[in-house]
């Protein structure tokens, strides 16, 4: 811990003479401040679509768990005695907070992408629904089952549970799937910082002999490798950051209906999570560009 | 200081040196002399635990180089001064950045010795390039370079290892009294050369042993030198 300390006040601030040692070098760090813009980029993106996920999964979740449906299927001349029957019951389960029959135009209106605009649903022998709305503890469903069953056989409730399930599924999935490209950003990060440091150290062999044979020890070399690599990622994954920063203030708002692309944003205390990747940036650029580091001075007399 | 006892050094399954016994007293001065190809270089290496003896004893400074850790081996070269036949300088750095480099790596303060450091530049007869580049110098001033170089941190010992070869004759006895004046400082000195002339000049001068590597082996050089 106090060794990390140490490492950590030295990278703050600086040690002019550990990074002259190293000549600056072109394209590794180039390549790194590319590398960690890009990543940097692509991680806000992954971030907002892991967000705006698992905002999706909540409102639907929470949306389609307020409502439900009474469905009566009954002969003709019982239909309206089941349906009050439904809603006597309904009235008087706590945790419902209305219950109304859908007219014959609004189940006209659901089944018309099917069967057309001229359905004559009452000639036809078409449940009646009953549209429930929830309080947000809900009813206990068991208990409300068996009481329905009793005073109208014909009717089934559906807490839209079979529907509710593979869509929260699916934004769950996709909020996965974020949260795994955002680790994978951060592995490829690492990834080519490491080879970037590799080239970087390969490149140097001669200085960092010359060093080890004037006394330094493996963190004095280290240092100045780390140092640079760290300050360079850093510095990319900033600019990288901004840009998709600006890129996601520039989408279009999203709609009140919620519109799954246009709510691919930040909201709220969410848009301070964009501005870590610098720092997890940073952080990852330090810990491969040690490691790189002390695995090649291990393999130095 | 340095003591090597019946060490050896094996390189892709051949022995290169075998059964090298050797130990530098403190304030003795020691000529290593062999063919090219002998193992002259080899043998420093092994003083200065850039190799490691595949089998045998080498300690430095009573420690045995196979018990030392990377940090030990680091701080033990500080007290060991090392000029190469190729000097090995950073060339992005001035002369006297070089030179005060092992004062940096070991966390001196190479400004506050800029007084010593200027001195020494004077002692090598470098003052006027003080700010040029490696690349920038002569043969002849590299070398002395890198003898400031090996001695800016007051090492006990210093190994170098053919420092007039790049040199014309008087260059190298120029090089060859820097050393000796170190030696009369009560430095310990190892010198790898197959300059029998330097050796001869520097015997006139003063008390030294002249080791021989011969069919892979250390021994001491007989009379005709």
């Amino acid at each position: 811990m106090k060794a990390l300390l140490e490492m950590l006040r030295v990278l703050l601030s600086g040690d002019q003479k550990a990074d002259r040692v190293v000549p600056p070098s072109g394209f590794t760090a180039r390549l790194t401040v590319f590398t960690a813009g890009a990543m940097a980029f692509l991680a806000v993106f992954s971030l907002a679509l892991a967000l705006a996920t698992g905002r999706l999964a909540d409102r639907w979740s929470a949306e389609l768990a307020r409502t439900a449906t009474v469905r009566i299927s009954a002969p003709d001349g019982q239909m309206q005695a089941q349906s009050q029957a439904v809603l006597r019951v309904l009235e008087t389960t706590p945790g419902i907070k209305s219950a109304r029959v859908l007219t014959d135009a609004e189940q006209r209106k659901l089944l018309e992408p099917w069967f057309g605009p001229d359905l004559p649903v009452d000639t036809l022998p078409i449940p009646r629904l009953i549209e429930v709305v929830e309080t947000q503890d809900g009813p206990d469903i068991e208990g409300l089952r068996l009481r329905l069953s009793a005073e109208a056989p014909g009717a089934i409730f559906d807490d839209h549970t079979r529907w509710r399930r593979p869509l929260i599924d699916a934004a769950s999935r996709l909020r996965l799937l974020a949260a795994f490209s955002i680790a994978l950003i951060a592995l490829s990060t690492g990834a080519m910082i490491t080879l970037a440091a590799n080239a970087a150290l390969a490149a140097n062999a001669t200085v960092i002999s010359v060093l080890r044979l004037v006394g330094a020890r493996d963190t004095y070399i280290a240092r100045a490798f780390v140092r640079r690599f760290t300050i360079r990622a850093f510095l990319g994954a900033t600019v990288g950051t901004l840009a998709a920063l600006l890129g996601v203030i520039l989408l279009p708002s999203a709609a009140e209906e919620g519109a799954f692309l246009t709510g691919l944003g930040f909201r709220g205390w969410h848009w301070i999570l964009p501005l870590l990747i610098p720092f997890l940036a940073g952080i990852v650029a330090f810990w491969s560009t040690r490691a790189a580091a002390f695995r090649t001075l291990k393999g130095l007399t | 200081m340095i003591e090597l006892a019946s060490a050896a050094y094996s390189y892709g399954g051949g022995d290169i040196l075998t059964d090298l016994n050797l130990r530098l007293a403190p304030g003795s001065f020691h000529f290593l002399t062999g063919p090219s190809g002998s193992g002259k270089t080899t043998l420093l290496r092994l003083c200065y635990m850039q190799l490691l003896p595949s089998a045998g004893n080498v300690r430095i400074f009573g420690n045995n180089v196979h018990e030392m850790t990377r940090d030990e081996v680091a701080t033990t070269r500080r007290r060991i001064g090392i000029v190469h036949q190729d000097c090995q300088f950073l060339d992005h750095l001035s002369l006297t950045d070089n030179i005060a480099l092992p004062l940096d790596v070991a966390g001196r303060d190479a400004e506050a010795e800029m007084g010593n450091l200027k001195e020494l530049l004077s002692w090598v007869g470098l003052s006027a390039q003080a700010n040029a580049l490696p690349p920038q110098l002569s043969g002849g001033e590299r070398q002395r370079a890198a003898l400031a170089r090996a001695v800016i941190m007051s090492p006990d010992v210093i190994i170098a290892d053919e420092p007039t070869g790049n040199v014309d004759w008087e260059m190298g006895l120029r090089l060859l009294k820097l050393l000796v004046e170190l030696n009369k400082m009560g430095k310990t000195i190892l010198i790898a050369t197959h300059d029998l002339n330097l050796i001869r000049n520097a015997k006139s001068q003063i008390s030294a042993r002249v080791l021989r590597i011969h069919n892979r082996r250390l021994q001491l050089a007989g009379a005709d030198l």
